[in-house]
């Protein structure tokens, strides 16, 4: 079980800072993202595009914020679990909350912030209306372990780096075909992994259907084929052990929308006296959360971020006296 | 009035909507529809890197070119048309006078 004061659900740039502003209470954060690294969107989504309104930068990139952000928080340690997505909460009978992660892994704390910005990102899955009877049984959205791959016959649908790399990687001597299906003509993915799958092609180490669409997937207990639709609307079949789709991934707000918290259009409510929400102990800061007026920037995220570490603290110690201390003051002591 | 364009937006469930969009408030056609509380969800905030206001151009305004951050971006989506757009890239401007819209699903 991981223990901290502060449970973060969301390791974007409003997850970080809020480290830093419970660091400088003495308060320990551990932060959990659905996503392998820490910086949500913005190192998800545009780490290479500049932003202009964040106070004191006038052009950062998001990347280079995260990195920023990363280092600001490093002398208060906090521990990340990563590439696991927050999926249930109880409350112990101190009134500690145990959260566990979609691996099974536990965290308690006394005090949850959920800084979740749109959501956790997950595969953008194919409007096909059983494809999830397939799931995990000749379905994969994500590559977990390439040799799981090895020998079989394997159809990659999708026109980005992803499909691009695995099918790359899928048909250098691991699975006994690959099939790369793409919508378009034209792939946009980094142009040498372009000319590496044309290359395979050519070699027919890969077979490259262009201007096709997977359209149905067929079996009974597991995949057995797919049914591919070209772009003059024949349709045909492909005999398959496996396919993956990889169409890049998009926010969901998922299991936290069944923890009981007020919800509206996919944002949590808060009091915007200290962003606490519903449930006693759980905190909703940045783009995840709503009232009145709210703005969703990143610079109001970490306003909201200090706010709630402040609330957070007369929670954690509510006998403790305490007063704002300048950093220009008394510098920053880690731990 | 000035500086204002008439543009027919048709939701998921088929209703039209007319809408004002102001030309000298440099939005575009996402920025649009979120203004007039049109379940556009512009998750990115207008990057053309999510696909959440994607849609169908449905008048005959020759505004079909897209630029290659939309192209990539559209290749990762579903549902997709030769008319498909990203309403983050159309930009509001007097052109677009009596444009028709579709919203694509999501």
């Amino acid at each position: 079980m991981i223990e901290t004061d502060i449970l973060i659900i969301g390791a974007g740039p409003c997850g970080l800072f809020t480290v830093f502003e419970a660091g400088l209470l003495k308060l320990r954060c551990h932060l959990i993202d659905a996503l392998p690294q820490a910086g949500g969107q913005l190192t998800e989504i545009y780490p290479k595009k500049p932003i202009y309104d964040i106070p004191g930068f006038p052009e950062v990139l998001a990347g280079d914020l995260i990195d920023h952000l990363m280092k600001q928080a490093e002398p208060f340690k906090p521990g990340f679990t990563l590439g696991e997505r927050a999926e249930s909460f109880e409350k112990t009978e101190d009134g500690k909350f145990i959260v566990t992660t979609s691996r099974g892994t536990k965290h308690i704390a006394p005090v949850v912030a959920i800084a979740g910005g749109l959501g956790s990102f997950e595969p953008r899955k194919p409007p096909i209306s059983n494809i999830t009877d397939f799931e995990d049984k000749g379905i994969e959205y994500i590559v977990r372990d390439p040799n799981f791959y090895k020998g079989k016959n394997v159809v990659i649908s999708g026109g980005g780096d992803s499909a691009l790399d695995w099918s790359v990687f899928l048909a250098s001597g691991v699975a006994e075909s690959v099939t790369l299906i793409h919508r378009s003509k034209s792939f946009r993915g980094h142009p040498d992994s372009v000319q590496k799958v044309i290359d395979m092609s050519n070699s027919g180490k890969i077979t490259l259907l262009t201007d096709a669409e997977v359209v149905g997937v067929n079996g009974t207990d597991k995949l057995a084929s797919i049914t591919v639709q070209a772009q003059d609307g024949s349709t045909s079949e492909i005999n398959t052990d496996h396919w993956l789709p990889l169409f890049g991934l998009s926010p969901k707000l998922g299991p936290l929308s069944e923890w009981g918290l007020n919800i509206d259009k996919n944002s949590i409510e808060v009091n915007t006296f200290d962003y606490s929400t519903n449930v006693d102990g759980i905190y909703a800061i940045g783009d995840i959360n709503t009232y009145p007026g709210k703005l969703k920037l990143i610079l109001c995220g970490f306003h909201e971020a200090t706010l709630m570490v402040q609330s957070a603290f007369k929670r954690i110690y509510p006998d403790k006296n305490y007063v704002l201390k300048y950093t220009t003051v008394n510098g920053v002591t880690g731990f | 009035m000035d500086n204002i364009v008439n543009i027919t937006v048709v939701d998921r469930e088929g209703v039209e909507h007319q809408l004002e969009a102001p030309t000298d408030m440099n939005m575009n056609m996402m920025e649009l529809c979120k203004s007039y509380e049109l379940p556009v969800e512009g998750t990115c905030g207008g990057m053309a890197m999510c696909a959440t206001c994607h849609m169908y151009i449905l008048s005959d305004h020759d505004i079909l070119e897209r630029n290659d951050d939309e192209e990539s971006m559209l290749d990762q989506a579903f549902f997709v048309k030769s008319n498909s757009r990203l309403g983050c890239q159309i930009h509001i401007a007097p052109e677009l006078e009596g444009l028709k819209v579709q919203l694509a699903q999501v």
